[in-house]
């Protein structure tokens, strides 16, 4: 503040210019070396995986370990077809994924829309009563839900995988925030045009509202794409099986085909990481406005 | 559904309603629009809790009938001398666990504070960061198994040995379980963390900033006094959440240790899992339910309470 600019020959400014300017060059630099270096690291485990599940059964235990390949394993790939039924995992996830994200966009769509556009009694209560689920966590509920499918005959069926996530009371909140930025007046206009409630919601609201969807549909399906608890307690034949559980027993069955395992794990977890490549700039933005992690 | 709305005006004849028409087309409307969802929280989510309750109340070993025994499991949880033990050593490792929650945060403020510039490549960085956050924990862990391999061949150990250091047992040596688990748990929620501490940090007006530097402001002073208080809010919630998260860590325990060696891994909610579903003793296993839950009820309140005080600056 109380520089004395004044006694500064344009000299001096010329030099501490060019000083500063080496300066922020120089930290930019150091920038990029620090963050490399941290990225790195990050990057490290999923690297090993990578080049682990291209590693033939001998390569895989040698000693110092080898940071490229010397034969380029594919056939590890096929090795976990073949090995453990992946086929069925995988179609049981996706089933399972996409009934659960479907249902739930759905239930969690009109719940929004009663709650946004609507006044009824006992709004309040309710509004508590949905809020308050999200303070329950799934282990709180566990033994009793499980009791519930093996009463109901659901034990190694879709319906155990399904049914119980078919409501989220997060999806509700959010979707309903959203609904609630449609102006008064597009429901006056509708009204007067004689359309009901349901084709208000269907017809007007939700195409105005795709994006929240979109990202509510993507949180339902890679939540339960890797969720693992509950499949783990309700399925007990291979036929049933997720992925994730079906990965699991894959490892835990103490071999030691260590390539195989690994190039197993990068299939459980591409389908995931491709949809984020495809949709990471929705996914992270909802994802720092939701803070929406585990479902 | 439809027909309530396609026919909205209940009919009504004469001055004896239904009880049901005094709520009016709009109240029966709203409630068939809430009735999946609500049907699903009764039976899932409301009922199971009562149940859980009760069921703590009772002796229950699959496959036989209940028996009501009052407060005596959690007696026999907190008190005999065969159980006790080990479920305090849970309630301890889940505290354990916990600690990585705090060691978490402070990595990814560090990091977050480090990516929030606009320079060129940053989004790869970013992308970077956050793919393990995205990853499955199955998956993530069977990797981290891999690489914790207690062989020389495992990457760790044979990094170790590179630099001159004895090899280590991880995952199966009882005093490094827990530190292996935290440190893959850094490793898998950093992502997430450094997204909602950028988007905290890019919500702080660049005015004050300005302002400050006007004031004649250093670097360290603009961090101590406009980006931590104004940060306070994002880093309680990150706090508040990961601490559940943590309470509740299931998979990785399963996948990786499955409790061992030695229980040294064996958390509330893996104990609970362990009571229920490897034991058959349901009641035991409510109980622990039980107090887990009151455990995340009170986090649950902190965080709403601070909320409510007007910790996050609007």
């Amino acid at each position: 503040m109380n520089r004395p600019k004044a006694e500064i020959s344009p000299v001096s400014v010329d030099s501490h210019k060019r000083w500063q300017h080496v300066r922020k060059d120089l930290s930019t630099l150091m920038w990029y070396l620090v963050v490399t270096l941290l990225m790195l690291v990050v990057i490290l485990p999923f690297f090993w995986m990578l080049i682990t599940s291209l590693k033939g059964a001998k390569e895989v235990f040698a000693y110092p370990p080898t940071w490229i390949p010397q034969h380029w394993q594919w056939q590890n790939y096929l090795e976990v077809w073949k090995e453990a039924p992946f086929a069925r995992y995988f179609l049981n996830s996706t089933i399972v994924a996409v009934a659960v994200t479907l249902g739930q966009l759905t239930s969690c769509t009109l719940a929004a829309f009663a709650f946004a556009r609507m006044n009824f009694k006992g709004k309040n209560f309710m509004f508590l009563l949905f809020l308050s689920t999200t303070m329950i966590s799934t282990q709180v509920t566990l033994i009793p839900s499980y009791m519930i499918m093996k009463n109901l005959d659901w034990i190694d069926h879709y319906q155990a995988l399904i049914v119980p996530f078919l409501a989220n009371a997060f999806g509700v909140f959010m979707i309903r925030q959203s609904f609630r930025g449609v102006p008064r007046e597009l429901e006056d206009a509708a009204k007067m045009d004689g359309c009901g409630r349901l084709r208000f919601l269907v017809q007007i609201i939700l195409p105005l509202c795709t994006p929240i969807l979109a990202s509510q549909g993507l949180f339902a399906f890679m939540g339960n794409w890797n969720s693992y608890l509950w499949p783990l307690i309700v399925t007990n034949s291979d036929q049933m099986r997720t992925l994730q559980i079906g990965l699991r027993y894959f490892v835990g069955d103490g071999g030691t085909e260590w390539g195989v395992y690994m190039a197993a794990a990068v299939l459980v977890c591409l389908p995931v990481i491709l949809i984020y490549f495809l949709v990471q700039k929705t996914f992270v933005e909802s994802m720092a406005t939701t803070g929406l992690k585990d479902i | 559904m439809t027909a309530a709305v396609v026919n909205p005006a209940p009919v009504v004849t004469g001055p004896k309603h239904k009880w049901w028409q005094h709520w009016g087309e709009e109240t029966l409307s709203a409630y068939l629009f809430l009735l999946p969802s609500l049907a699903i929280f009764i039976v899932f989510t409301f009922f199971p809790t009562i149940y859980s309750f009760v069921m703590s109340l009772f002796k229950w070993n699959l496959p036989g009938k209940p028996v009501f025994i009052g407060f005596e499991n959690f007696r026999y949880l907190f008190t005999d001398s065969l159980e006790a033990p080990i479920f305090w050593k849970s309630i301890l490792n889940t505290f354990y666990l916990a600690l990585g929650v705090p060691i978490n945060l402070f990595i990814s403020l560090m990091i977050a504070l480090l990516l929030n510039r606009k320079l060129p490549g940053v989004g790869i960085f970013r992308t970077a960061f956050f793919l393990p956050a995205i990853t499955s924990i199955t998956a993530i862990s069977v990797v981290w198994m891999w690489l914790y391999n207690p062989a020389q061949y495992g990457l760790f150990n044979s990094i170790l040995i590179k630099l001159g250091l004895p090899l280590q047992l991880w995952l199966r040596d009882p005093v490094l379980a827990m530190p292996c688990l935290i440190m893959m748990g850094i490793w898998s929620g950093m992502g997430y963390n450094i997204i909602i501490f950028l988007a905290g940090l890019q919500s702080i007006p660049g005015t004050l900033y300005e302002a400050a530097q006007i004031d004649g402001a250093n670097k360290f002073n603009l961090f101590k006094n406009v980006t931590w208080p104004l940060l306070g809010p994002t880093l309680f919630y990150v706090l508040s959440v990961g601490m559940i998260n943590s309470l509740k860590a299931f998979t990785e325990i399963d996948v990786m240790t499955q409790g061992g060696p030695l229980n040294a891994t064996n958390t509330m909610a893996y104990y609970l899992y362990q009571n229920a579903f490897q034991y058959f003793q349901m009641g035991k296993a409510s109980a622990i339910a039980v107090i887990l839950f009151i455990m995340l009820l009170i986090l649950t309140w902190v965080q709403f309470r601070f909320i409510d005080r007007g910790v996050f600056y609007e």
